[in-house]
């Protein structure tokens, strides 16, 4: 099972939705919310101890998800792995079946909740991309043969709200360069913002698919305080006030995401889902925006 | 430089409830300057240890609680009090505390905490930092440490996580890679923001290189006295 990595590299439109395993044991509820959406989209995208907090592994989880037939994106953080650990889960990953990863560096220790956590960092993510370019080669990273080597298909994260952009562009091509094949954003509200940043990418020679981080907001209260808080997450005041003014907040806030997946369709590959919690709402949202 | 905070005196008390009399020991280095062991802090300790109940022997600060060679002179001119007293209080860093203990054959509490700097290694007049990594990489990076001005210590570019220019870990501290992007852009080599740096050979600064490093006049001079 690899249509994923055959959409992207033939050029097709894809849809992941991020899938965060609970904190605990209990997986039955979460695996059973996934089928309405699983039917619709190409990937689930697992998170990896999302923010920081403590929960039951990406590896686990996409592995359950992939038992249930659909495909994921098991996401890798470098936060709470050394070089060892980071190449052995990717080893293991191979071997559940697990195809696409997404590298990451990850948030630090101190925002989640264990600050108390020692923050490894021992790689960074494109130092982890280049270490998925080697394992898929049949080496670890000292060079050593591997009896089997993975075929792993990395992807990385960019944040085209940066602000100044210009460091992400380069970062963007540092990711390329050491073997990314596609690209995932953060939560987009501005589609301009957006499109000059793809615009940019291509300019500079980077030619990585880009999925469009779309996350539906929850409330007028949840866009000021990305705005204020989350990096590069910039929600126009318009939608906020419009937000504010809606009679039905959840059609209102589907409409913005439809709007963004719309405006940027032609600018990206793909869109990444993050409904966090919103689960019920995506089969509309992607009816609406054109993508199911 | 090693800082060390004192303890909450809660913690300190659960510690002596074996003992009845204390001697009790300052560090006038370190300790001294962290505000944690110097004369008037090893005052305050008797005083509330008297007050509390226990009787204090003696007690003394010594100039660094390290020096080894020095400690033993000093003590041996109060043998009498620490021989009197069930323990030590030992108010220096951890290496102080340690020190003492191999010197008197009673036990040594330790007062304070001794607390990582960060990246700060001692008194200096400027803000720059360095993490001794041993694998350079102020070339690349416009002269600012990635290891010591990234929170994250990022080698290969921005984690993307600033707002406002502002580190998402440390609110109002500058992100560092910004302030690499600002300097590179500066001195006009923004190309070297694609290069490419590889993983840390971590061994080179987790632990001590080789013994020649660490010699000194005092390890000589205890080596010396081991033989």
């Amino acid at each position: 099972m690899a249509k994923f990595r055959e959409k992207v590299n033939g050029g097709h439109f894809v849809v992941t939705c991020e899938a965060g395993p609970p904190k605990g044991t209990e997986i039955d509820e979460m695996l059973g919310e996934l089928d309405e959406i699983g039917q619709l989209i190409d990937a689930f995208n697992v998170t990896d101890q999302q923010s920081s907090v403590m929960r039951l592994g990406s590896l686990a989880v996409s592995h359950k998800i992939q038992d249930l037939g659909y495909e994921t994106v098991y996401q890798l953080t470098c936060r709470d792995r050394n070089r060892i650990a980071l190449q052995s889960d990717l080893l293991s990953a191979e071997v559940l079946g697990l195809k696409n990863v997404l590298a990451l560096t990850g948030d630090y220790t101190t925002m989640g909740d264990h600050p108390h956590a020692k923050p490894v960092f021992d790689l960074d993510s494109p130092q982890l991309l280049d270490v998925i370019r080697q394992l898929n080669s049949g080496i670890d990273m000292e060079g050593n043969a591997l009896k089997g080597a993975t075929d792993l298909f990395p992807g990385a994260a960019v944040n085209p709200g940066a602000d100044p952009m210009e460091p992400q562009v380069f970062k963007a091509k540092m990711k390329e360069d050491r073997g990314a094949k596609f690209f995932q954003t953060q939560a987009i509200y501005d589609p301009e913002t957006f499109k000059k940043y793809v615009k940019e990418l291509r300019a500079s020679g980077v030619h990585v698919p880009v999925l469009v981080g779309v996350l539906p907001l929850k409330s007028s209260g949840m866009a000021r305080f990305m705005n204020k808080n989350i990096a590069g997450a910039f929600v126009p005041e318009e939608i906020i006030q419009n937000l504010e003014k809606a009679d039905d907040l959840v059609e209102e806030s589907l409409n913005v995401c439809a709007e963004v997946i719309k405006e940027t369709r032609n600018f990206c590959q793909g869109v990444h889902l993050m409904p966090m919690g919103w689960e019920e709402h995506v089969p509309k949202l992607m009816k609406d925006s054109g993508i199911a | 430089m090693i800082y060390s905070e004192q303890k909450p005196w809660e913690e300190i008390e659960s510690y002596l409830q074996k003992d009845e009399k204390l001697f009790v020991l300052g560090c006038g280095g370190c300790a001294a300057a962290s505000g944690s062991g110097g004369e008037e802090q090893v005052k305050d300790l008797s005083y509330k240890l008297d007050e509390a109940g226990w009787e204090v022997t003696g007690s003394r600060v010594i100039e660094f609680l390290c020096n080894k060679g020095l400690v033993g002179m000093r003590l041996a001119r109060v043998s009498n009090q620490i021989e009197e007293a069930d323990s030590i209080l030992g108010a220096g860093c951890g290496i102080g505390v340690q020190a003492v203990g191999k010197l008197v054959d009673k036990q040594v509490h330790p007062a304070n905490d001794t607390v990582s700097m960060g990246h700060f290694h001692g008194a200096w007049p400027s803000e720059e930092t360095c993490e001794r990594c041993g694998e350079c990489l102020l070339e690349y990076t416009g002269g600012l440490c990635p290891l010591t001005v990234c929170t994250k210590g990022l080698l290969n570019g921005a984690c993307g996580g600033s707002h406002d220019g502002e580190c998402e870990v440390e609110p109002g501290r500058p992100c560092g890679w910004e302030l690499i992007y600002d300097r590179l852009k500066e001195i006009d080599r923004l190309d070297l923001l694609t290069t490419y740096n590889d993983p840390k050979a971590r061994e080179k600064y987790q632990f001590a290189p080789e013994m020649d490093q660490r010699k000194s006049l005092f390890w000589a001079i205890e080596a010396e006295q081991g033989e």
